[in-house]
């Protein structure tokens, strides 16, 4: 055991940083990419994405090295035997109506979905465990997950990244509509990142800045997928997005224009050097087709042309590694086949209990084309516990936003694309074929109107009668349970002697 | 047997409603809500040029067109960078609208969404424009147009706003605020809404129809008696202090001197006021609408009178964007301050708890006058109660058999009242010569009038040991029943109840088929619920100061019933069956009573 400690730590400090590459295959990698869009209505979106993989086996127990991969979030996929991690903070809604399909929508407040591993016993306490662990990390009220928030879902939320089965029991997800995002959960976010906020595409993400906007919406994705085209290993995959809409009425003054300084207050300087691909994406697809005098300065090094959500897109590229130097060389085709479900029509309902768990409907419905489709749910309001209202009673309860996850017909047939090639915006959800695209569209959370009893009155009766019950009866309590009695008086001691003693000396009456 | 408790309780109650606008009982009004208390905010609007200016084009697409410029509004919404929706909706009233001019309507409403950051649309706030068939109210678009401009370019709003603007003014609100909250109560047609923005937490609507305004008007009465919560209107009062604007209630400056006699007697004026304005029911403004889904709200008016002082549309401009920054700042919807409340003054008050006691004393007559028929060994107990009077024959069924007659008679004219009219409307148009609207009016009024024509008492059997027992056994049925129903009135709409509790109560103590019957018949006939509605018009147009003639007063008596019966089926005011289904039976019974045989 002696020798073997020295020899443990020859070898680990004999291969410097230089080294260590050459000694085993890059077995962890960052790519990092920006892409901006211009939206239909005028605005300015941009969508961040840091994707970190990492040739590990996590659950493995004894993985203690990390690189790049966050060591928070490493142990918690080991010690809560996490298959998959969807985590989104968001402020703002996304108006899809005006800006377009996303590329990651996300509800208002904080969104959390897991699969755990089907080796989890008690899936409920290590959700809960979960969520506290998360709630600490991104400084978030994730706390407030418990069962009455929570629900299984069967039909929707199915894995996004490599899964074996897909029995629902292993998944959870809830939603807090209240949650509010700011600076102190972008900074535990921008602190996951490798090169944190100091070099590379983070730079960009000052919290002045993105939270001066009409939406902010931050996420962790964190899933297994396959390491090699034969999938005979697995790697894991983190994928931080941040997505912000820059309102360009208000920073533009009603002009299009916009720059990265104009949006961020920073440019871009330098590479993250731990980077393995930085590139940052404009759209330029719309200048195209309006043959708008338009110039993208500094011009673009390349052009990228893909389908992208059913409509073909054109971005202009920027590498922000110089070299043309990608070290992954992988191919690797990951076919996921998302599992239709073999009947049209499905709806489950899983009725809610009082205080224990929220309502769950899901519906799987074809819809016409060019149709409108009303789903409503009828409910009565009812008095809570005087405990369960929040201290604001009278803002409104909050009902979770709705899902809408739907397989859209593309418009123009894409090309089967390389997955690791292709840009990390469009890679995020699994498609089996270049005819169909995937979407999730979240609707505004509800604001319901409860009755609440008029809290000033009762709290000031209770306070009231608390202080007259507590006068009276502690008065009387006394008065009725200790006894009176006459106490001796006593020689006293020797201060009283002593005074007595001179008293007498002096011919006064002693004490 | 009126006793001098009785008629001392009557004049404690209206005494004790004429002592409310003296200050012990009217108290200042104050800021309850923290959110909207503390900071003041800092007004920016400078738009008055742009708002005039909207307010021309308006106008002249607006005359152009003949009708809501609605792809103007679009346009223009849109350039200052609103989400902008429209509704289309169409109704067809129940019988021609006389004093609007329409029948078959139909009309768009405009509305556009000034979406918050990082909000996700969950509450909101709404601007609404009421626009009519004539061509008033231009300015107000034009100033609503200029204010969205401005709150477009802050950053701070944390609640949705949205810029409304009805066609067809109160139809057109209403079939917005029908679609919005998802719901059909009045039978109205409308296209469903595209946008929407969440639960609205507070409404103003403005009306101004020229470019300079002398003082600015409030009203808070809406549909049912309604009221706002008293913090909007204490935020309005803020804003006018601190503009420096002249504001007025019922149209009336607010008193100053409230230590001497004159500023309470010129405050009970406008509690007179605003207690017939609450009695009538109907919606005081678009604003009246927004109550009813428990939103709160009031309508501004602008008013040019010949007064030296103007303010431009800046000062009123900057009053609004005041409001709405406040209201922007609530946590909350607005809870903290009184919902029932009367106003004898801007700044001043008079609670709930101060004002239910006059309604009590005028009630308490009439429970006074139950005991005591009571006591008198009116029972409905078929046993016959064990008290001090006669011991009672066997016949004793026949006080309630003798019951049922009346009782039905008098409900089923009510319920011809409530149906007839507008049932019957157009054989009444064929067989006579007057126009539909018309014809509503005059079926209603001989009804009303057929009514004390018929013959209710249809049990001849008298029992001649107690011969009085059967009218004051109907007597006591319908003590109760006009006790039950005031109760209820009072509650919800103190005007009402009062207004009906102080004509209606002292006659139907008195009344008794003994005595001079032809006095208590004028005296039952003047203290009817249509002669209360004729002499309310009366009084409320001499507290106007714009004094009636008995011609004028009757032409606008039919108007109002036609506005009436109108108001319940395009809004739901609840003054027409209340009236009809309620409290006409009601006194239809102590018509019975007095002419008991």
């Amino acid at each position: 055991m002696a020798a073997a400690m020295p020899l443990a730590l020859f070898v680990l400090l004999l291969p410097g940083p230089g080294g260590w590459c050459l000694a085993e295959p890059q077995r962890d990698s960052l790519r990092e990419e920006l892409v901006i869009t211009p939206l239909p209505s005028g605005d300015v979106a941009a969508t961040f994405q840091f994707r970190t993989r990492w040739d590990s086996e996590l659950q493995r127990e004894g993985v203690s090295h990390y690189r790049l991969f966050p060591k928070a979030l490493g142990q918690l996929i080991a010690k809560y035997s996490l298959r998959e991690l969807h985590l989104s903070f968001t402020q703002g809604f996304w108006r899809t109506r005006y800006w377009g399909p996303p590329f990651l929508q996300a509800p208002s407040g904080a969104e959390l979905w897991v699969w755990f591993q089907d080796t989890v016993t008690d899936v409920d306490k290590s959700w809960k465990e979960l969520s506290n662990v998360l709630s600490g990390i991104f400084c978030a009220s994730l706390n407030f997950i418990d069962s009455t928030n929570t629900v299984t879902p069967t039909a929707s939320f199915k894995p996004l990244g490599l899964a074996n089965d897909t029995d629902h029991y292993f998944l959870r997800y809830a939603v807090l509509p209240r949650e509010v995002v700011c600076t102190e959960n972008l900074t535990p976010w921008k602190k996951l990142l490798p090169c944190s906020s100091k070099a590379g595409l983070s730079v960009l993400l000052k919290a002045d800045r993105l939270f001066h906007t009409s939406y902010h919406s931050q996420a962790v994705h964190i899933r297994p997928v396959c390491r090699n085209a034969r999938c005979t290993s697995i790697s894991w995959e983190l994928r931080q997005t941040l997505s912000v809409v820059f309102d360009a009425f208000i920073t533009g003054q009603g002009k299009k224009d916009w720059s990265l300084f104009r949006m961020f207050s920073r440019t871009l300087t330098e590479p993250c050097p731990l980077a393995s691909e930085s590139r940052v994406y404009v759209d330029i697809t719309n200048y195209n087709q309006d043959n708008e005098t338009l110039e993208v300065n500094p011009a673009p090094t390349t052009t990228y042309q893909d389908v992208i959500l059913g409509t073909r897109k054109t971005y202009a590229v920027y590498d922000l590694l110089d070299t043309a130097m990608i070290h992954n060389s992988r191919n690797l085709n990951i076919q996921l086949k998302w599992k239709r479900p073999p009947e049209n029509g499905y709806i489950h309902y899983q009725p809610a209990q009082d205080r224990l768990q929220p309502h769950l409907l899901e519906m799987l419905i074809q819809l016409p084309a060019n149709s409108v489709t009303k789903v409503s749910i009828q409910f009565e309001r009812a008095l809570l516990k005087w405990t369960e209202y929040t201290p604001d009673p009278n803002h409104g309860f909050y009902v979770s936003p709705s899902v809408l996850s739907a397989l859209v017909p593309s418009m123009v047939a894409a090309k089967p694309v390389d997955w690791e090639e292709s840009p990390l915006f469009n890679s995020l959800f699994p498609v089996s074929d270049g005819s169909n695209y995937f979407v999730r569209l979240y609707t505004e959370p509800l604001l319901v109107n409860l009755p609440t009893p008029d809290f000033s009155m009762p709290y000031n009766v209770i306070c009231l009668t608390c202080t007259v019950v507590a006068v009276c009866y502690g008065s009387f309590y006394n008065l009725l349970t200790r006894t009176f009695h006459i106490e001796e008086p006593r020689t006293g001691g020797l201060a009283k002697r002593l005074a007595n003693f001179i008293r007498r000396i002096r011919g006064v009456p002693p004490l | 047997t009126v006793s001098i408790v009785h008629v001392l309780s009557y004049l404690a109650g209206i005494a004790w409603f004429l002592a409310l606008a003296f200050p012990p009982l009217t108290q200042r009004t104050y800021m309850s809500e923290n959110a909207m208390g503390s900071t003041m905010v800092e007004e920016q609007f400078a738009g008055g040029d742009r708002a005039r200016a909207l307010a021309r084009d308006f106008a002249a697409h607006r005359r152009k067109s003949g009708a809501l410029p609605v792809a103007w509004l679009e346009r223009t919404m849109r350039s200052v960078g609103l989400e902008v929706y429209t509704q289309s909706f169409s109704r067809k009233l129940p019988f021609p609208d006389e004093t609007h001019e329409r029948y078959m309507v139909s009309g768009t409403n405009v509305y556009g969404i000034l979406r918050a950051p990082r909000a996700a649309s969950t509450e909101s706030l709404v601007l609404t424009v009421p626009c009519g068939s004539d061509s008033t109210n231009s300015q107000a678009v034009g100033l609503l147009l200029a204010l969205a401009a401005h709150f477009r370019g802050q950053i701070y709003w944390a609640k949705d706003i949205i810029f409304l603007v009805t066609e067809h003014d109160l139809l057109g609100t209403e079939a917005w605020l029908e679609a919005y909250h998802d719901v059909n109560v009045t039978g109205m047609q409308s296209s469903p809404l595209q946008g929407r923005a969440g639960a609205i937490q507070a409404a103003v609507a403005l009306e101004l129809s020229s470019d300079m305004v002398t003082s600015l008007d409030v009203a808070v009465e809406g549909l049912n008696g309604q009221l706002p919560n008293l913090d909007l209107l204490n935020l309005f009062q803020t804003f006018c202090q601190k503009g420096g604007l002249l504001c007025t209630l019922q149209g009336k400056l607010q008193p100053q001197d409230w230590t001497s006699l004159d500023g309470p007697l010129q405050g009970l004026q406008m509690l007179l006021l605003m207690v017939l304005r609450q009695a009538s029911g109907r919606p005081h403004g678009s604003h009246g609408l927004f109550l009813r889904y428990r939103v709160e709200a009031l309508t501004l008016r602008g008013i040019n009178s010949f007064r030296q002082y103007k303010y431009d549309l800046v000062a009123v401009g900057k009053a609004l964007e005041g409001m709405f920054r406040k209201l922007n700042h609530l946590l909350e919807r607005l809870h903290q301050s009184f919902f029932l409340y009367l106003l004898p003054a801007l700044s001043r008050f008079v609670s709930i708890g101060l004002y239910m006691p006059a309604a009590g004393f005028l009630l308490l007559v009439l429970g006074l006058k139950i005991s005591s028929l009571h006591e008198a060994g009116v029972g409905l107990e078929p046993g016959g109660s064990p008290g001090p009077s006669v011991p009672l024959p066997p016949a004793q069924g026949v006080g309630l058999a003798s019951l049922v007659a009346p009782l039905l008679i008098s409900q089923a004219m009510g319920l011809a009242l409530y149906v007839l009219p507008v049932l019957g409307q157009h054989v009444a148009a064929q067989h006579f010569p007057v126009a539909e609207a018309e014809a509503v009016v005059l079926t209603l009024l001989a009804i009303y009038a057929a009514g004390l024509a018929l013959p209710h008492n249809t049990h001849r059997v008298v029992s001649t040991q107690a011969p009085d027992r059967g009218w004051m056994v109907l007597k006591l049925v319908a003590l109760i029943y006009l006790a039950l129903q005031l109760g209820c009135i009072v509650l919800t709409n103190f005007s009402l109840g009062f207004l009906l509790a102080a004509t209606m109560v002292p006659t139907a103590a008195l009344a008794k088929p003994h005595g001079s019957r032809t006095l208590y018949a004028v005296l039952l006939v003047l203290t009817s619920p249509a002669a209360t509605l004729f002499g309310s018009l009366f009084l409320w147009r001499e507290l106007q100061e714009a004094p009636l003639s008995l011609a004028e007063g009757w032409q606008l008596f039919l108007a109002a019933l036609a506005q009436g019966v109108l108001e319940h089926h395009t809004y739901g005011a609840l003054l027409f069956p209340l009236l009809s289904l309620g409290l006409y039976p009601c006194w239809l019974l102590f018509w019975n009573v007095l002419f008991w045989k």
